[in-house]
Formats: C-alpha cells, structure tokens, sequence
C-alpha cells in the first residue's frame, strides 16, 4: 500500500518534467522577447553607444539565443541559477532570501481566510437564504470586488494612521528590532525558536494587516467553493439516506457531507495559496514586505533576464509541490480519488 | 509615539559581530534622537559604484562612506533651503592642489589627516588604484571620468606617498568639478587588491558587498530590499563632525506609506516626495520641505527631426507657442518647478542656464506659424512618455494633447514602460514626440549642450543636428569660463536653442525632501542623493 503510493507520487513527480523543462524554455524565450534591452539598462545613466555594447559583451547578450540558452541549462543543470545584475547576488540565495517573507505572509493570510471563510460556506449551505447566508454573499461579493491595494491602504488609513493601533507599515519587523537568527526565515517561528517572545509578538504585530488584506481577498472563492460543494453534497442521495436512517444532524454535516465536499474546497485551496504567493505584490509595496513579488516586478522592469527566468521557475517547481501535495491529500481524505489518472 | 513604549536592543553590526546597543530605553530618551530613520522609494543594490548595474538609489552609499580629493561646499538659498554651490570647491582627501604646465597637469597634496577606517594613511597609490579602476571597469565610470578629461590610468601618477598628480591632455575647467562627483571615490586599495582575484582584479565581488573607504560614515548592515544602516565614523576628521551618529534608510515602495510614515512621525526624512505630496506637506505646516531646482536639469517636450513634419522649424516654434506653460507647471509640477518660458528677449541677455525661452501660450501666433509651415489644418502625431516617471509625465503630456488639439495637431498618446524608454528615446532615438528630463551633474550650460544638442550624443533625443552647435561646444567645452570667448559662445549656443526649439522646455523641476521639524542640515545635491554628513537631529 504505502510502496505504491511512493511509485504514484515518483510518477506524478516524473510527469512534472516536461512542464518544467517547457517553463523554462517559454521563460527564457519571454525574457528575451521583452522590448527592453537589459544591456542599455545596466550601462547606467550616462552610458554612450561604446559603454552600452561593453555591457552587452560583459553579460553575454551578444551571442545567439540558442548559445545562450544552452549555457542557461547547462548551468540550471549544476544547480546554478544564474546571478540577478541588478542586485548582484545569485538568484538562489535572493529568492530563498525572499521567499520566506512570502511564504509567512502567505500562510498566514490563508489559514485566516480558511478559519472564516470554510465554516461561513457550511452555515450558509445549511441555511440558505438567512442572514449567515446574506453575510458570506457580501464578505465574497466585498473581497472579490475590492483591490488588495484599496484594501491594504484602507487599513493602514484606519489602523496605522488614525488610530494608532498597528504598527508602522514597514515590512516585516520595525525599525528598532533585529531579525531573529534565521533558520525557517519564518520571523514567528525563528523567534520561537530563539525563545524570544518579544521579537515574537513584534513580527506578528507586523504580520495583521497585510495578513487580513490578504484573507479578506482569499477568502472569496474558498466560501463560495465551500457554499456550493456543501450545496450539492446536502442536497444528494446519500445524505438522504443518512437523514432517514436518523443520523444526528453533526455526524451527517462533518461526517458525510463536508468529508464530500472537502474535494472541491482544497484543490481551490491549492489554486489560490499558489497564486497569492506570487501575486501580492500590491500587498507587499503597500506593507513594504520584501517578497518575492516585487522582487520579480523589479526584475522584469530591469530585464534582469536571470532574475526573472529563476522566478518562473521557482514558482513553477512550487506549483507542482503545491498540486501533488493537494493530490495527495485528496486520496487521504477521499478513497474514490487515485493518484493513477 | 507612545504605542512603542520600549526599543528593543539594537544591534547595528555586519553580519559578523552582534554588538547590542540599548536594552528597554524608553523611546522618550536619547534612543532616537542620534538616530535618522530615512524612508526611500526604492533600494540600494550595490555598494560598489563602479559595478556595472548599480542603481541610482545607491550612489549615496559612495557619498557617505567614500571621501573624494575634493568635494562642493553648500549654500543657502533665499527661501532657507540649503544646497550644494557648483562654484564652490572645497578640499576633502587633497588638503590642497595646484595647478600648472598651462592647466594640463594638477598636483594634489594628499591630508595627513585623511585615514581609512583600518586607520592607515590614505596614500596616492590608493587614489591612483581608485582612479585607474574608474577609467578601466568601462560603462557609467568611464563615462563620467572621460567628461573630466580623464580616460587612461597613464594619466594618474603617484609622485610619491602623499603627492597625487593628473595629467590632462589640454586645460578643461570641467577636470577639478568632475572630482567631486560620485564616481572618483577613494578606495582602501590595500584591502580591496587582498580580495582581489586574478578575472577580477578589480576586487569588483569584494567591494560589491563590502565597504572599504574612509569616509565619514560606515555601512555596518545591509538588507537587500529592506534597509541598510550606517554609522559615524568618529575618527573622521576631514569636515565638521556629522550630527547623527547612525542613519537607518528603509525601503518603503508605496509612495502612501511613505507619506504616512512621515506624517506620523515614524520616519525622520523622506527623499525625493513627489510634487503633489510635497505642496500638501507645505500647507499642513507640521512638515519641513526642504528642496531646490534641479541644476542644469529640464523636463522638456523634445520633437524629433528625423520625423516629419518636425524638420521644419516653424511648425517646432508653434508647438512652443501652443503649449500651456502655466497649467503645466500648477497641475503637472504642483508649482515646484522654476518657469521656464516667458523670456523677454529672442536674444539671451546673459548666459545664465537654464533661463526662460522666448515663448509664452499664444494660439494666435501658433496657428500663423503652422499656416507659414504648410499645415493650416494640422497633423497627426505621437507623443510618447516614460511610464517609470507616469506621476509628472501623463498629467504634463495630457495638457499638452488638449492644448495642441487647439491648433488643430492631433496627438496620440504613447505610453513606454520604463525599462524599455532608455532604449526608444535615447538609444534608438525613434519617439516623435516625447518628454526627456537630462540633468547635467556638471552645471555649465555648454556641458548640457554637449549632451542634449550634440548629434549622436546620448540625451539629443530629438536627432538634432546643427554645424554651428558641434563647432561652438567644442570649443567651449573644456574653455575657462574667464575666457573672454566663453560668454559670447555660451549665449549664441543658447541663442540656437531658443531659436530652433528641438527640445521646448517646460519648468525646471525641484528636488523636495520631507522632514521633521527637528531635523537640520539638509542640502539639496545635484547627484538627487542623501547626503547625511551635514544633517543633524535636535
């Protein structure tokens, strides 16, 4: 039992290869069919035509685009990703760097957004058309139409600047903190670690409000995708038959129906932990988190092609961790779902 | 103020040593006031100038931990604010020099005083290390070093320990000021050829990361995308001693959290505010705005002549004459640029750069002119902009559409992401018509002609091209500005400009920065930076 699961995630892991092998050639030919030129960019200021092809040279611009590629995947294939020009460090270190920050932001914004949002779908799917109902339509109607930048300089208008009650907006600790040693890179949990409580509560008082800026705008689809699972999984034969057998009413809801309606809720839930890790980048310059969302809005206005293909597929290789992850609980949770397609 | 009862230790050490600095003081107490918290739009990403790559945020690194032979002194304008004095020239490493062989060979006496931070003597072998890197890493240096009349390391000699001399190949006035620009920084070169390998003798991996200078502060953390701190250095005595003991720069995207940073007091200086934000600070009173026009700066409206009908001078005079100065400069600028048409005279009376154009809105003379052109019904055109710079350049560019639209051009608005905009309009030279903003770091007006009126040079956008322009600016370039011939060349150059409007300059822009009430000693420079070295904090 347990082997055969072990060869069905090798396989899925295996059939992954030629996506990742296909995002890095889309990636490496997109950077390039930028209209900026990375050369002309980093010459500087007052670069003339004569410094401006030194830079090309220097950054191997020069050469073709096959001769380039091939350089590209030989390096990726020794675990090199290439160094980022405009911060001059190699684009592993700046995104392992970066993607804790983003991770934390992430993880936190989702568990919030999970925590309101799935038990908001089930009350509403149990008693349509009430007032829980009417609340979960508004907070979904409100998060999907409300932009993550309005909604993060609202809360720093309120919270920060009349109030007084959050901290400054400025990333990831205030001024006056130092860092905690890092092992995760996770600050809560290296401050735990360091049995430093005061850091402790410092980074999760930073962490609030792009944290609920964040929730407020995942927990969109997952409510509705809880609402309309529980919807159909209430409303089927087998919940009838429960029902009839005289079941009380929380072993048919958390037993029979949610366990059913759980499918739906987590691959959504896989869907949007990934793209809110990559696409926040109107939350972190709001907040001025050091994520890795505007990390990569600053390599692509740079052309900073090493920067940007190493964030595609970064983000690539966590899409598929993401989803065989998903997959795998899925089969946990529900026996009718096999990993084998 | 009184949510953060406490602060926390503060450790402001490279990633080495730890050296834990306050321990619970309660933030009432001398915690902050040695302390600047600065906030900055975007981050540094090198610490090394001569990199290839390196930001323009992070020129202000070089000005703080880097001393140079020479530096500019400050000056006070008439509204109180404090800027740099291009005429002035002030001895920093070099405690004096001399010049001779006609002006071609300048000898520098280096400061007993000056040391570097591992306390050894900075001698002229380092300044030559240094200079001969500037000239030899190629790109942005050279470039700059080349406007000093200093391209080879042959040119830089080491007399003996503390005599430094330059030799130039023909007197230039532009030598001695181009010394006190970023780039010609002095290196530890003793620490930085120890780093040294042999692909990168230039130790470029080491100073990347790692300061070696002698400069009035050190950088002791850097953060990548987040902050870096420097601290004084107190055995610097190459100027008055600095006033705050260790400056923290955030790097806070969001020009709103910016704002409200400041306004709350949670930052000390905010650099470069946009215009808008700036007049706003001004009437709420709670927030000092410290800021000058940009010397030898100009946002103008360029019009290139390789695109028709732009090659006719009559039809460039009246889109000078059709656009709305005055809007511009309350809507676009929020009133922080210098006016920049209106001139009496079609002759300039004296040589003072920039100065108002003879043009001023008038629709009347615009339509006559066109009609003259050929085009009594208008045209069709393009007017491109740099999407990088959208808070001063889409406002500006949507005037200028309605107000052409007047005359009868029809314009079409072309927006230009930033990365690509050095390669359309300064590389390729290719927008018809578009905003360009150079900035001359060298303030001589014949400097910002060799640049922006020269063909082929980098910021003459508009493909201009004109016999008696190439001719005069090099003559004038590197002519003593006593020579009896400066004068009279310098106002036929500006003469030309005003004539045939290839660029029509719209204001020259300010250089605001944001402060609390007890933050002194704030300057404007030419290089846009922070220079922390005269600030003080009450």
């Amino acid at each position: 039992m347990h082997s055969s699961k072990l060869i069905q995630v090798g396989r899925r892991l295996a059939q992954a290869l030629p996506s990742v092998f296909g995002v890095i050639v889309i990636s490496f030919i997109l950077t390039r069919a930028l209209p900026g030129d990375p050369a002309v960019y980093f010459a500087g200021d007052m670069a003339d035509k004569e410094s401006i092809e030194q830079v090309r040279q220097a950054l191997g611009l020069d050469r073709s685009w096959i001769e380039q590629f091939l350089i590209y995947v030989s390096n990726l294939a020794n675990g090199d990703w290439g160094v980022s020009l405009s911060t001059g460090r190699p684009v592993t270190e700046e995104l392992l760097a970066r993607l804790p920050a983003s991770l934390e932001l992430t993880l936190i914004g989702l568990t919030l957004a999970v925590a309101i949002a799935v038990p908001l779908g089930v009350l509403a799917a149990t008693r349509p058309d009430s007032w829980v109902d009417h609340i979960c339509r508004l907070l979904v109607t409100a998060g999907v139409s409300l932009p993550t930048f309005f909604t993060g300089l609202f809360l720093v208008y309120i919270f920060y600047y009349l109030l007084g009650w959050a901290p400054s907006p400025l990333g990831r600790l205030d001024i006056l903190y130092l860092s905690p040693p890092q092992v995760t890179g996770l600050y809560t949990v290296d401050s735990l670690i360091a049995g430093d409580r005061e850091t402790f509560v410092a980074s999760l008082a930073q962490l609030i409000l792009p944290a609920t800026t964040l929730a407020l705008f995942a927990l969109a689809p997952i409510a509705r995708m809880t609402r309309a699972s529980m919807l159909g999984a209430l409303s089927s034969d087998f919940i009838r038959t429960a029902r009839a057998n005289g079941l009380s009413g929380r072993v048919i809801l958390s037993t029979y129906a949610f366990r059913n309606a759980a499918l739906p809720v987590l691959t959504t839930l896989g869907m949007v932990f990934s793209f809110l890790l990559g696409a926040n980048v109107l939350v972190e310059k709001v907040f001025s988190w050091p994520g890795i969302g505007s990390f990569a809005i600053e390599a692509l206005v740079a052309s900073d092609y090493a920067a940007v293909q190493g964030f595609v597929l970064a983000m690539a290789l966590l899409f598929v961790c993401v989803n065989l992850t998903i997959d795998v609980i899925l089969t946990i949770t529900d026996p009718r779902v096999a990993l084998d397609d | 103020m009184q949510r953060r009862k406490f602060l926390k230790t503060l450790g402001l050490a490279s990633s080495a040593s730890v050296i834990p600095f306050l321990k619970y003081l309660p933030a009432s107490a001398a915690g902050r006031s040695d302390t600047l918290v600065v906030v900055s739009g975007s981050g540094i990403n090198s610490l090394d100038l001569h990199r290839k790559g390196t930001n323009r945020p992070s020129y202000q690194v070089t000005v703080n931990i880097y001393d140079r032979l020479v530096r500019f002194g400050v000056k006070t304008l008439e509204d109180g604010s404090m800027a740099y004095d291009s005429t002035k020239i002030e001895p920093e490493v070099a405690e004096s020099w001399t010049v001779s062989d006609g002006g071609k060979l300048l000898t520098f006496k280096i400061n007993p005083k000056a040391k570097f931070w591992d306390g050894t003597q900075v001698t002229a072998q380092d300044v030559k290390w240094s200079f001969d890197r500037a000239v030899s890493l190629g790109g942005f240096p050279f470039v700059q070093m080349k406007a000093g009349s200093m391209t080879k390391p042959e040119q830089f000699i080491v007399v003996d320990d503390m005599t430094f001399q330059i030799k130039i190949p023909k007197p230039s006035k532009l030598t001695l000021p181009d010394l006190a620009v970023p780039i010609p920084f002095i290196i530890n070169s003793k620490v930085a050829k120890k780093n040294a390998t042999a692909n990168d003798p230039w130790a470029t991996e080491y100073l990347h990361k790692n300061p070696a200078g002698s400069g009035a502060y050190k950088l002791t953390r850097w953060d990548p995308g987040q902050q870096f701190v420097y601290t004084r250095n107190d055995d610097w005595a190459l100027g008055p001693k600095p006033g705050v003991k260790r400056v923290i720069v955030r790097e806070v995207p969001s020009s709103s959290t910016r704002r409200a940073l400041t306004e709350r007091g949670d930052a000390d200086l905010y650099m470069n505010v946009p215009a808008k934000d700036s007049k706003e600070f001004k009437e709420g009173g709670k927030i000092t705005v410290s800021g000058a026009p940009i010397d030898n700066c100009l946002h103008v409206l360029a019009l290139n002549l390789n695109i028709k009908p732009f090659d006719n001078v009559k039809v460039r005079q009246a889109i000078a004459y059709a656009l709305p100065y005055k809007d511009i400069i309350s809507a676009a600028a929020f009133g922080r640029g210098k006016p920049m048409f209106g001139g009496k005279s079609v002759t300039p009376s004296d040589i003072s750069w920039p100065q108002p154009f003879p043009y001023d809105t008038d629709l009347k003379k615009a339509r006559a002119l066109l009609t003259e052109a050929g085009f009594k019904d208008g045209f069709e055109t393009t007017l491109s902009f740099n999407l990088g710079l959208a808070d001063w350049q889409e406002p500006t560019c949507l005037l200028i559409q309605e107000a052409l639209a007047k005359i009868g051009v029809k314009v079409k608005l072309d927006k230009i992401p930033g990365a690509n905009w050095r390669t359309a309009a300064l590389v390729k030279k290719r927008l018809a018509m578009h905003m360009e903003n150079f900035g001359g770091w060298l303030n001589y007006p014949d400097y910002y002609f060799f640049w922006a009126y020269k063909h082929g040079h980098l910021f003459n956008s508009s493909n201009y091209k004109n016999p008696v322009v190439e001719k005069l600016v090099d003559e004038t370039l590197h002519m003593a500005v006593e020579d009896p011939l400066y004068n009279s060349n310098v106002k036929k150059l500006i003469g030309i400009a005003f004539r045939d409007v290839p660029r029509i300059p719209l204001y020259q822009p300010y250089l605001d920065s944001a402060m609390q009430k007890n933050v002194t000693g704030y300057a404007s420079w030419f290089h846009r930076q922070l220079d922390v070295r005269g600030i003080s904090k009450s």
